[in-house]
């Protein structure tokens, strides 16, 4: 009997189990899952929970639901890895061996990478919404907040789903408009990037939403600390951003067992090869979704691409036969835009956002880069798609691993 | 478009950065870095060929990676370079506009 053993049953994990359980010979190979968690947490619900637009309860699931039958399922956490030895140390202590690994331990924020951030006003006047406590404290926290200055903060790229953080300045605008205080709201969206958008041709086609909202943008911050006691950050030129309510999206980095490990590079992120998913360092090991190092999105929409391209690898590893190098980066997003509008858009290693339709060229449904209501009921949608389909690894019809160039208006090809 | 340095035409991108890396040396980066409004010391020579090694080498650039450069740190990198120390410091080396990560 031989051993595939993935670590971490969030999107990718949860995927890979799924497409593989389907793939193995039963006789031939055990499949073995580890999460520290009994929950399965639907991230991109963490984006609405402040708001009120979701309850708790739509944004959590017990994880075992998803887990196929056939997988062994252990709940504890993962101390260290040691390729040498091909095994992975337990918090209990127990040892697992493998003959195959899959690294999908994801990303989580490190707010304690700023001076001034984690401190006594965290969770206060100080929060984050990529985690479930951050989201819920600050839902509990703008229920009864009487207006000021909200400063929406990004610390430093890479982060996962990179346009949340300004999803969330667009729903902060109608949030506040809803309650009739959007007169006593200052809205400021601060990042360390040239523009709110990271690709120029997203900033270009995208920047009139900001000033339709009245949303002030402050760029090229790169924070040194935050001065919690006079409420400002304060960056490496002593630019200062006053705020009542700062909302950051604190440094995103590999999980510590990364570290632990010696897998990782400065952020605790695996070098992992763009084209198929194996670790550059070991070839029995693989990486997937926001544990890699690959140049492109930390996305759930990404891993579910990825997903498809390591299954495949992971039989032709068995088989010894070559890699597919075929993972192009592929990433498509919703980005929500508030007042029940979104936009969509797709784009991978080399190309920029495009304009044109997803998935059927030329005729839609979805818009890329282009605001509207379908958008919204897509990205709406993806929740259910989500719980039912992309973590089930179901395949979903119409779109592919690989960007398809149909229907798109290509002009600038990024460099 | 392209840019006239000391007699020499340059080739540049629509933000100044050159296209052709072999065209640089440390009388065009006198002349960028003037542009710039930056005099260029002994310290911002040490930047510079730092910036350039790590390109050579394919390490991404970012303003984290400046601490463990060993060089600077990234209050001294603000200093030398005042304004957008990475973008005006790979112009002036002569290397690509480090790509912010999607
Ligand atoms: C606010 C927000 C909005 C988002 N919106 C979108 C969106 O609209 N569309 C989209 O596609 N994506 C979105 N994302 C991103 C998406 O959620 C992630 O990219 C995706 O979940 C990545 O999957 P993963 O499996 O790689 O990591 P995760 O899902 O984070 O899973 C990692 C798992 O590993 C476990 N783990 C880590 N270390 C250990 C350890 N030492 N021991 C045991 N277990 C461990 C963790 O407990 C976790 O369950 C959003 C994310 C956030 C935070």
């Amino acid at each position: 009997m031989k051993n595939l053993l993935i670590l971490g049953a969030g999107t990718s994990g949860t995927m890979m189990a799924n497409h593989l359980v389907k793939k193995l010979p039963k006789k031939e190979w055990k499949i073995t899952i580890v999460d520290q968690y009994k929950t399965h947490y639907y991230q991109p619900g963490f984006l609405f929970l402040p708001f009120d637009i979701y309850s708790s309860k739509q944004v959590k699931k017990k994880g075992s639901k998803f887990i196929p039958k056939g997988v062994d399922y252990i709940n504890d956490k993962i101390e260290l890895i040691v390729p040498e030895e091909n095994k992975v140390q337990l918090e209990n202590g127990e040892n697992i061996n493998y003959d195959i690994l899959i690294v999908a331990t994801g990303t989580k924020i490190a707010p304690e990478e700023i001076e001034g951030m984690s401190g006594p006003e965290w969770y206060k006047s100080i929060f984050d919404f990529y985690t479930y406590e951050g989201a819920k404290a600050l839902r509990n926290k703008l229920r009864e907040w009487e207006g000021g200055k909200l400063v929406v903060h990004i610390t430093e790229m890479p982060i996962k789903c990179p346009v949340a953080p300004l999803e969330f300045a667009f729903l902060a605008d109608s949030y506040f408009r809803n309650k009739g205080m959007r007169d006593k709201v200052d809205i400021t969206f601060v990042t360390p990037l040239g523009g709110a958008f990271t690709k120029p041709k997203a900033t270009k086609a995208l920047h009139y939403l900001l000033e339709e909202k009245g949303i002030k943008e402050v760029t090229d911050f790169n924070i040194e600390r935050v001065d919690y006691e006079n409420n400002k950050i304060i960056d490496y030129a002593d630019t200062e951003v006053e705020y009542d309510l700062l909302v950051t999206v604190p440094t995103n980095m590999g999980d510590e067992v990364i570290e632990r490990s010696g897998m990782g590079d400065d952020l605790n992120f695996v070098p992992t090869h763009k084209g198929t998913l194996q670790t550059l360092d070991h070839e029995n090991i693989f990486a997937i979704g926001d544990a890699t190092n690959l140049p492109a999105s930390k996305a759930g929409s990404v891993a579910h691409f990825e997903a498809e391209i390591l299954t495949e690898n992971i039989l032709r590893y068995i088989k010894g036969e070559k890699l597919k190098d075929e993972f192009d980066g592929h990433a498509n997003c919703f980005i929500e835009t508030g007042n029940g509008k979104a936009l969509l858009i797709d784009f991978n290693y080399t190309h920029e956002p495009v304009e044109g339709t997803f998935p059927f060229p030329g005729v839609g449904p979805l818009k890329l880069l282009k605001e509207s209501r379908t958008n919204h009921m897509g990205k709406m949608a993806f929740k259910w798609v989500y719980w039912n389909m992309l973590i089930k690894g179901v395949h979903i019809p119409f779109v592919s691993a690989t960007m398809s160039e149909k229907g798109k208006k290509f002009d600038i090809k990024a460099n | 478009m392209d840019l006239n340095i000391a007699g020499i035409r340059l080739d540049v991108t629509e933000d100044g950065y050159l296209t052709d890396v072999s065209q640089w040396n440390k009388e065009i980066a006198i002349e960028i870095a003037k542009k710039e409004g930056i005099e260029l010391t002994d310290k911002h020579w040490e930047v510079i060929s730092w910036i350039q090694e790590q390109v050579k080498n394919e390490v991404a650039l970012s303003i984290r990676g400046i601490k463990k450069s060993g060089v600077l740190n990234i209050k001294e990198f603000y200093a030398l370079f005042p304004g957008g120390p990475l973008k005006k410091a790979t112009k002036i080396a002569g290397v690509p506009k480090p790509k912010s990560c999607i």
